[in-house]
């Protein structure tokens, strides 16, 4: 027979949440890293450089993240590479988030005043530590609202995993409703558990946003 | 690694993969067709007189851009049969898409309203304009010129973002990939080769959206007038 939906089930959903928080932070980290080395690249005095970031952020950015995620979890194990899960949504993710963050932030250190790396070269620093010491400070300000921005449409990402099988929040509402048979209610609750999680970050993002357009 | 790559039990079902995008193409034009004027009319409404209309289209906008479009397709298509409202899988998805296209939309719509200089609008209320003519006819080209990259980007992402439709058994690109990957077992293959297809496409959009804004806003620059020769 079918189970009620009651609190046992809206924590299950819930423990499923706290899964969805630890793949979007996996992901931002990968995301992140990923990202930083990509807009290393794209910003390089080498032209081959800059044209293989471009030539990635146009692939990544002109197909589907269920296409970048079937391709690792279905497709590497057939190569002889064992993938999880978490490791394909993980590196899917990634991939697809170092696209956007490394334009997002591109717009931010194009957005610092190019007399600001002339006098950091006219003191002589190397390139990196002109990028570190002087630039990023100063686009850290500008890029913090929008990547933000992107952690909620991070989050909103990671219920692809539930695709593949990975057990978040979507997979969750899926074992769910197959036990409960009540999807209005489940998805509902579903729903509202997702903008529970990026609504106050999509908040707290144009707040960031509207202080400093004040400040400039 | 010793794994061939053979891509020809792939390439052999190319007709299968076509069909596929042909479902994906329509869906996507039909989505955005009804996605940009649900944006326009909410963009409208979020700037009425009537509290209640604004808080209706802000709450709409807040909702969807807060919530992963993969739990609102499944709440169309799952949800509301348990409210007794069941429908097929291409119109819930295409009202999935359309609803989310919306609330996007209708973010980029008012960004670029806002974006017009006032003044425009005073000297249209000046020379005796209603507001709504104002909007119509003064305040609408500028605003669109100045969001048409954001939308087309935004209308690029919906295309790409159908390939989920697969999952309530929409025949798309995506499903056909799949459907062809459990014959063929060429995984890597057929998923490599239809985020081919994908990527040519968002390229043909692109074309696509950059002769429309050629067409349509680029500004007809007249020659200038010869400079005066002045005689020896």
């Amino acid at each position: 027979m079918f189970r009620n939906f009651g609190p046992g089930e809206l924590l299950l959903l819930a423990s499923g949440l706290r899964w969805t928080v630890a793949l979007t932070a996996l992901a931002f980290a990968g995301s992140g890293l990923l990202g930083l080395l990509v807009l290393v690249l794209r910003v390089s005095p080498a032209r081959p450089l800059r044209l293989l970031a471009m030539l990635w952020i146009q692939a990544i950015q002109g197909t589907p993240l269920l296409g970048h995620l079937f391709l690792i979890f279905f497709g590497l194990p057939l190569m002889g590479f064992e993938v999880s899960r978490w490791v394909a949504a993980t590196v899917a993710l990634s991939v697809y988030g170092s696209a956007f963050l490394s334009e997002i932030w591109r717009g931010a250190v194009e957005g610092v005043p190019k007399g600001q790396w002339e006098a950091s070269a006219a003191l002589g620093l190397p390139r990196l530590l002109q990028l570190r010491k002087v630039i990023l400070p100063q686009a850290l300000t500008i890029a913090i609202p929008p990547t933000v921005g992107f952690l909620v449409q991070l989050i909103k990402n990671t219920s692809l995993a539930s695709i593949i099988g990975l057990i978040e929040l979507s997979r969750e509402a899926q074992l769910v409703n197959g036990a409960t048979f009540a999807p209005f209610v489940v998805y509902g609750c579903t729903s509202v558990l997702y903008f529970a999680l990026c609504f106050p970050l999509t908040s707290w993002s144009r707040a960031l946003e509207a202080r400093r357009a004040v400040a400039r | 690694m010793n794994y061939t790559f053979r891509f020809s039990p792939v390439l052999s079902r190319a007709d299968q993969l076509l069909a596929g995008l042909a479902e994906t193409l329509w869906i996507s034009a039909a989505v955005i067709a009804l996605g940009f004027l649900v944006g326009l009319g909410g963009a409208f409404a979020s700037r009425s007189h009537l509290k209640p209309l604004r808080f209706l289209v802000r709450g709409y906008v807040e909702a969807i851009r807060n919530t992963p479009l993969l739990a609102q397709l499944f709440f169309i298509y799952f949800g509301l049969p348990g409210l007794g409202i069941r429908l097929d899988a291409v119109p819930a998805a295409m009202i999935a898409l359309v609803v989310n296209l919306g609330a996007y939309t209708i973010e980029i719509v008012r960004g670029g309203i806002e974006a017009v200089p006032k003044g425009q609008t005073d000297a249209g209320i000046a020379l005796g304009l209603t507001r709504r003519q104002v909007l119509l006819l003064i305040v609408l080209k500028p605003a669109l010129k100045v969001m048409f990259p954001a939308l087309a980007s935004q209308f690029t992402l919906l295309m790409l973002a159908t390939s989920i439709l697969s999952q309530i058994g929409v025949e798309d690109l995506f499903h056909m990939a799949s459907l062809i990957d459990s014959a063929t077992y060429r995984s890597f293959e057929v998923y490599a080769v239809a985020c081919g297809f994908y990527l040519l496409t968002a390229l043909g959009f692109r074309a696509v959206f950059a002769l429309i804004y050629r067409l349509v806003f680029s500004e007809r620059v007249r020659p200038a007038p010869p400079a005066a020769v002045v005689p020896p």
